[in-house]
């Protein structure tokens, strides 16, 4: 680990309740929800990570909780750091505290979250779809979701698919 | 098709805040530009509100080349889900295929042979030409120069002729593959190359020629689209848009991956932060571009380009015929894939946009559990309003050109 990452492993342990782990070189800090906006302002303000690369999430499945955990990746342009923060979010009534006031191009990732996870980002000043139609049914990056495909025709069903095809006036 | 959740409805009070009160009020006209607008790179949507013929709002509307990638790629083998990692940003396929490769590469811990490191630096530098030669092109064109544009892509055919020349394929190449490179690179790779360093420094004096000093340029760009560092910065950007803005945040320089660090480079920087500091970084950059390319080639060592591997690289065909083992790698590796160690990684690299990264999460098996993409367009583009928003709509194109977005790569 990285010297510089010290005060913040510290700050993050000590202060917020975060568990810091380290893989394949990069450092991952597992932060509880409630204190992630007043943490990440603390990194901006703090330890200068003025660059908030991504924001993303990773469902484990229906069974497992907490269901998700949402990833912040943090960048500090000058000195050159990296940090993960992984915050766990239920299935059930899955929200986390919107980072819109902290960073501004949380706005757009967090609309992505929504979109793709369902996840709602509480406090957030616009909470559309923003890569799926508006009316779009259910949330597709979840591991309960199909990945849709179209059932191949064969004798033994021939019938049945080709009543579900669109039939054209000619 | 039934699902539990609630079907969301979308009111037109939802949606109101979006554009002033003026616009409700009708005072301002509404104008939907794009999806299918060719100053919009792509199938970009913007709902603009205009007063007269100022731009009051600007609402970015994006999602219509979403292809479901990061989807797709988890229930794919790591070999095969790098296919598609091709179609993300259509400009810049070798950089995609890196970044996923890197990420992987973290992962399972293989060795890149020197060879290959060097052709993946050669190969993401032609790239990062041909993808500026578009902007270039297609952003001189927003602002009315047409030539530059038929002389750009001219450009870029020679270019794209070296990737067909080692990878067979003109833009989806997948010639980077984790543990190396598909196979070595023809001998005539080496002439190919050699005759783009040798044309092109003049090629892009006579690009600068149409368009540095031009006085109609000029007017078009000097001043417009305005960004601050830290308005830059708090909205994500990177790449050459961010330098434009005076920061030298540059990850070939910052964080070396593949043996940028054995080259030597600058990284341009300009501090106005509109359309005209961002042409003049890109200009710079395709000379710095070349400079790596001359560097690689010239010290471009002997031996293998792939890994040693066989659990994770693919035995080469000679072997198959001889030898029981690489049989069964080989057998192994195109049916069941190998197994990635459980855990998540991040890998960027600099893509001709920016920082092109890859989250990947993987739960000990031969598919990826979860893939993300940070898509540098993404986030260029969300800062879009900020810029736009009281100037012209003549200069709403030309910013838009400025920022380069892919939405290939917007939209996953």
């Amino acid at each position: 680990m990285d010297k510089q990452f010290q005060a913040i492993v510290q700050m993050l342990e000590k202060d917020f309740g975060a568990e810091v782990s380290e893989f394949c070189g990069e450092v991952q800090a597992v932060l509880p929800a409630e204190n992630l906006v007043a943490a990440s302002q603390k990194l901006r303000d703090k330890f200068e990570f003025a660059l908030l690369s991504t924001i993303t999430a990773t469902d484990y499945g229906l069974e497992e909780s907490p269901r998700f955990h949402v990833v912040y990746i943090f960048n500090s342009l000058s000195k050159n750091l990296q940090l993960m923060v992984r915050v766990p979010v239920d299935g059930e009534n899955s929200t986390i505290p919107t980072l819109t006031v902290v960073y501004k191009n949380a706005n757009w990732r967090e609309r992505e979250l929504w979109d793709m996870f369902g996840i709602t980002a509480e406090g957030h000043p616009d909470l559309r779809r923003i890569l799926m139609p508006d009316d779009w049914d259910g949330y597709p990056l979840r591991k309960d979701y199909p990945l849709g495909y179209e059932e191949p025709q064969f004798t033994f069903n021939f019938e049945e698919i080709d009543l579900s095809k669109p039939k054209g006036e000619f | 098709m039934s699902t539990p959740y609630a079907l969301p409805e979308v009111t037109l009070d939802e949606i109101k805040h979006l554009v002033s009160q003026r616009a409700l009020d009708g005072e301002t006209v509404l104008l939907n530009m794009g999806p299918q607008h060719p100053s919009t790179h792509g199938v970009l949507r913007l709902l603009l509100e205009l007063d007269g013929e100022t731009v009051v709002t600007c609402v970015p509307d994006i999602g219509f080349l979403h292809t479901g990638i990061e989807k797709n790629m988890e229930a794919k083998t790591y070999l095969k889900a790098e296919v598609m990692t091709d179609r993300l940003d259509y400009l810049n396929t070798v950089g995609n295929n890196l970044a996923y490769c890197l990420a992987v590469e973290k992962m399972i811990e293989v060795e890149i042979p020197p060879r290959a490191q060097a052709i993946r630096v050669i190969l993401a530098e032609l790239q990062r030409l041909a993808s500026h030669l578009v902007w270039l092109g297609t952003s001189a064109l927003d602002v009315a120069a047409m030539s530059v544009f038929l002389y750009a892509f001219r450009e870029r055919e020679i270019i794209l002729d070296v990737l067909e020349l080692v990878s067979g394929q003109r833009m989806m190449t997948t010639f980077i593959r984790p543990g190396g490179i598909w196979r070595d690179v023809p001998v005539e790779f080496d002439d190919a190359v050699r005759n783009i360093l040798n044309t092109f420094p003049k090629r892009i004096d006579e690009y600068e020629d149409l368009l540095t000093k031009n006085p109609l340029f000029l007017d078009r760009t000097l001043g417009i689209g305005k960004m601050s560092l830290e308005e830059a910065l708090s909205y994500g950007v990177t790449g050459s848009t961010l330098r434009g803005s005076g920061s030298d945040w540059d990850l070939r320089k910052k964080r070396p991956y593949s043996g940028y660090e054995q080259y030597d480079f600058e990284v341009p920087v300009a501090t106005e932060g509109d359309v005209y500091a961002r042409y003049l970084v890109r200009i710079r950059e395709m000379r710095e571009s070349l400079k790596i390319i001359e560097q690689a080639l010239d010290k471009l060592p002997l031996g293998p380009v792939n890994s040693n591997d066989h659990k994770f690289v693919p035995p080469p065909r000679s072997e198959l015929g001889t030898s029981m083992e690489a049989l069964i790698h080989h057998f192994k590796l195109w049916t069941e894939g190998f197994d990635v160690p459980k855990g998540s990684v991040y890998a960027a690299v600099e893509s001709p946009r920016g920082e092109l990264g890859v989250f990947l999460e993987s739960d000990g098996g031969p598919k990826p559990y979860r893939v993300h993409w940070r898509t540098p367009s993404f986030n260029n583009l969300e800062v879009l309003p900020l810029m736009a928003e009281g100037l012209l709509v003549a200069d709403l194109v030309a910013i838009i050109g400025s920022v380069d977005i892919v939405l290939g790569d917007v939209d996953r």
